[in-house]
């Protein structure tokens, strides 16, 4: 019988096929959580069945997943329940789709949170991926499309993104499963705390803002010593979000 | 934890938000562009134009610009309804012959050799196996193909243009764009549009759009439509014209489809379900080049298998109901030649006949089955030769043949006409119905969704035959 011939890939140590396997949607007894949010229309369906290998469909219109679909991987003996969130463009309103995505990452607290962008649109992409990096410190950011960037001439510094960000970034083009493995490696390591992230804070707020926004931070972090996003809380308190103000007084932050 | 601390931690929130005034949401939201703006100057780079999007752009100009847009729209659907008609042909006629004329003669003989008694053998395999054997045959291959076809366009970007181009038509009518999306997945499967409604958030947009839904004729339509139009309209033309006409005849059926989708939708926002419409945006998604074979495969087995699977489900005992009221006496009559002439009279109000609304009465769990069921219970009827015994469905070989029987029991090309019209205009299937009860958890709107059609078809219908007869 004729073996299958190896890619490249398959010699390199950081390629690691063995210790995968796509477990579908057998999240039982799972190690870790790991939401995948993003855009619409950033192929995070695609992300999704490239490492579950299931074959939920995706279509090329936004707002596809109208469902929140769950699927299981195992990598070096250590099972990962994957979440698809709904894709958003900000968590800042209160539609239904923002609300769902915003409170499985505050909530749910998934030990990593996998942000697919459109290395095509990265601007328009960042605005949702700093907010994020608001709430989680456990992040990677997923460029995926690149064959279509390549494709428009785009070319993306991904060392000095990561840097800015302070999470690793890794391009992908999930489509044709590029990039999958060291996605898969990446999410394992920021999952057993070998890569540690310094997430983005956003910065260029006005001063008059960003005085409240200290005092009320030091005011929560005091309240709740052990959490990760007392600056975004404080941003919501400010806004007024009744929803993130019951969370605080019925305690779900603890 | 502390809930006096809580609460002065609120009560500092609320003062400080009067102190910084009530620009915060825009300012907060203006520091992350200011800040997405800097890392991007500092990574990416965009060699030349952006060519792509240039193109993008033009193919965008063109198909959803005011003159080219509907065209464009009219001929995408003709030609995917066109290869669906004709592709369909070969591969229905050689199930037909597997599964009609070789395999169920084999398991009527295999019933008697081991004797068994009449009515089992006529339920079971004249009744069951037929009613399955006909919707694969019948459904199969046209879903194989159109299934396919639609996710290949949906794939490739389509979609959002064609919702873009009704976007205005929708929000006249007080319905949401998105609904354009879940119309065009009607025209695959009703109980598929259903389901697909949930992109819609808002809950009176989205019951609107599931209401209307059954407008869009559906997989299990096509085919009645594409037979009947094919034997009466399209022998009103001469014959080289005869296709095209037939063609024409079921585009007709399917944007009066459209039509009533908009004029219903309309109706019900300016009386039970009003609102304001509300706003969205939808992003024209970049146009990618589908991944052929993997689009096949998985609309193959998440479409068209789960729906053929559901669609036998249901024509299982649809079957065994047609075998027995086709067999069960009352007095000297079968209940199924009881029902026709009791129906009769109505049926001839409407320009059709009992046949046809003792059949869609039948055909309730699929419309796959109506055509075979009408040509049954027209031989029971008429009492011409032909049929393979009652309550034995069954399709003559050619249209020619299928067209004498229909005109010997009474057709004109009024009955056909209102038999299209009464296809697209009548109660969802029981699928369908079931989901739209699942998505609404509403019994009166499940109640609503399926009642009203069938009125509309009603009144439609007899508008219709009593014109014909005023003027004919």
């Amino acid at each position: 019988m004729e073996t299958k011939i190896k890619s490249a890939c398959e010699t390199c140590a950081y390629f690691n096929a063995e210790g995968l396997k796509k477990l579908g949607i057998n999240t039982e007894n799972f190690d870790f959580v790991v939401a995948l949010a993003g855009n619409p229309n950033t192929g995070k369906s695609t992300v999704f069945n490239a490492l579950t290998g299931l074959r939920q469909h995706t279509g090329n219109w936004p707002g596809k997943t109208v469902t929140r679909a769950e699927g299981g991987f195992e990598y070096n003996t250590q099972k990962y329940k994957l979440v698809d969130l709904p894709g958003t463009y900000s968590l800042l309103s209160t539609s239904e789709d923002e609300e769902a995505a915003r409170d499985f990452i505050l909530f749910g607290k998934p030990n990593v949170t996998v942000i697919v962008a459109d290395a095509n649109r990265l601007e328009r992409n960042l605005n949702l991926v700093l907010q994020i990096l608001e709430i989680t410190d456990k992040a990677v950011l997923c460029l995926n499309l690149m064959d279509e960037a390549k494709r428009n001439n785009i070319t993306i510094d991904e060392r000095s993104l990561a840097r800015d960000l302070g999470i690793p970034v890794v391009p992908t083009s999930a489509r044709y499963n590029k990039g999958i493995p060291e996605l898969i490696q990446t999410i394992s390591e920021i999952a057993n705390g070998t890569i540690v992230c310094k997430p983005h804070r956003i910065k260029n707020v006005p001063e008059n803002i960003e005085k409240a926004v200290k005092t009320l931070t030091a005011k929560i972090e005091k309240e709740f010593p052990s959490i990760p996003n007392s600056r975004w809380i404080a941003f919501r308190l400010l806004e007024g979000d009744a929803h993130i103000i019951n969370a605080l007084k019925s305690g779900e932050f603890v | 934890m502390n809930k006096k601390n809580i609460d002065n931690i609120i009560e500092l929130s609320n003062d400080l938000r009067w102190q910084i005034g009530d620009d915060f949401h825009d300012n907060l939201t203006e520091s992350i562009y200011a800040d997405a703006a800097n890392i991007v100057k500092g990574t990416v780079r965009t060699k030349d134009s952006e060519k792509h999007f240039r193109l993008d752009s033009k193919i965008d100009k063109i198909v959803t610009s005011k003159a080219f847009g509907f065209p464009i729209m009219f001929l995408i659907l003709g030609t995917v309804l066109w290869l669906t008609i004709v592709g369909a042909n070969y591969p229905s006629s050689m199930l037909a012959n597997l599964l009609l004329d070789t395999i169920h003669p084999a398991l009527k003989s295999g019933a008697e050799s081991i004797n068994m008694p009449w009515w089992l053998d006529g339920f079971l395999i004249d009744g069951v196996y037929l009613a399955i054997a006909w919707v694969v045959a019948v459904m199969l291959p046209p879903m194989a193909i159109f299934f396919p076809m639609f996710t290949l366009l949906e794939d490739f970007g389509y979609l959002p243009r064609v919702a873009f181009n009704l976007d205005s038509l929708f929000k006249k009518s007080g319905a949401h764009g998105k609904q354009a999306l879940t119309m065009s997945m009607g025209f695959g499967c009703n109980a598929a549009g259903v389901v697909a409604t949930r992109i819609i958030d808002s809950p009176r947009e989205r019951l609107i759009a599931i209401i209307t839904n059954n407008f869009s004729l559906c997989n299990g339509r096509w085919p009645t439509q594409i037979l009947i139009a094919t034997i009466f309209i399209g022998a009103v033309v001469t014959d080289s014209f005869s296709s095209l006409a037939s063609l024409l005849a079921v585009i007709a059926i399917a944007v009066l489809g459209m039509a009533f989708m908009f004029t219903v939708s309309w109706a019900l926002s300016k009386t039970v379900l009003k609102g304001e419409v509300s706003t969205f945006n939808l992003e024209l998604p970049p146009y990618r080049p589908p991944r052929f074979w993997k689009t096949i495969y998985t609309s193959l087995i998440d479409r068209t298998l789960i729906v053929l699977w559901r669609a036998v489900v249901f024509a299982a005992p649809a079957g065994a109901v047609i075998w027995l009221i086709s067999n069960i006496h009352i007095g000297n009559e079968s209940m199924a030649a009881w029902a026709i002439h009791s129906l009769d009279g109505f049926g001839f109000l409407l320009g059709l006949n009992g046949v046809i609304l003792l059949a869609y009465v039948v055909a309730i769990p699929a419309n796959e089955i109506v055509i075979p069921t009408i040509l049954m219970l027209t031989v029971l009827v008429t009492g011409i030769a032909g049929g393979s015994g009652a309550g034995v469905m069954f399709e003559l070989d050619s249209m020619h043949a299928t067209g004498d029987l229909l005109r010997a029991g009474g057709w004109t090309l009024l009955t056909a006409i209102n038999l299209m019209l009464f296809s697209l205009l009548h109660n969802p299937c029981s699928t369908t119905i079931y989901t739209i009860y699942k998505e609404t958890k509403s019994l009166k709107w499940t109640i609503f969704a399926s009642v009203m059609p069938v009125i509309l078809g009603f009144v439609v219908t007899f508008l219709v035959a009593q014109f014909w007869r005023l003027f004919f």
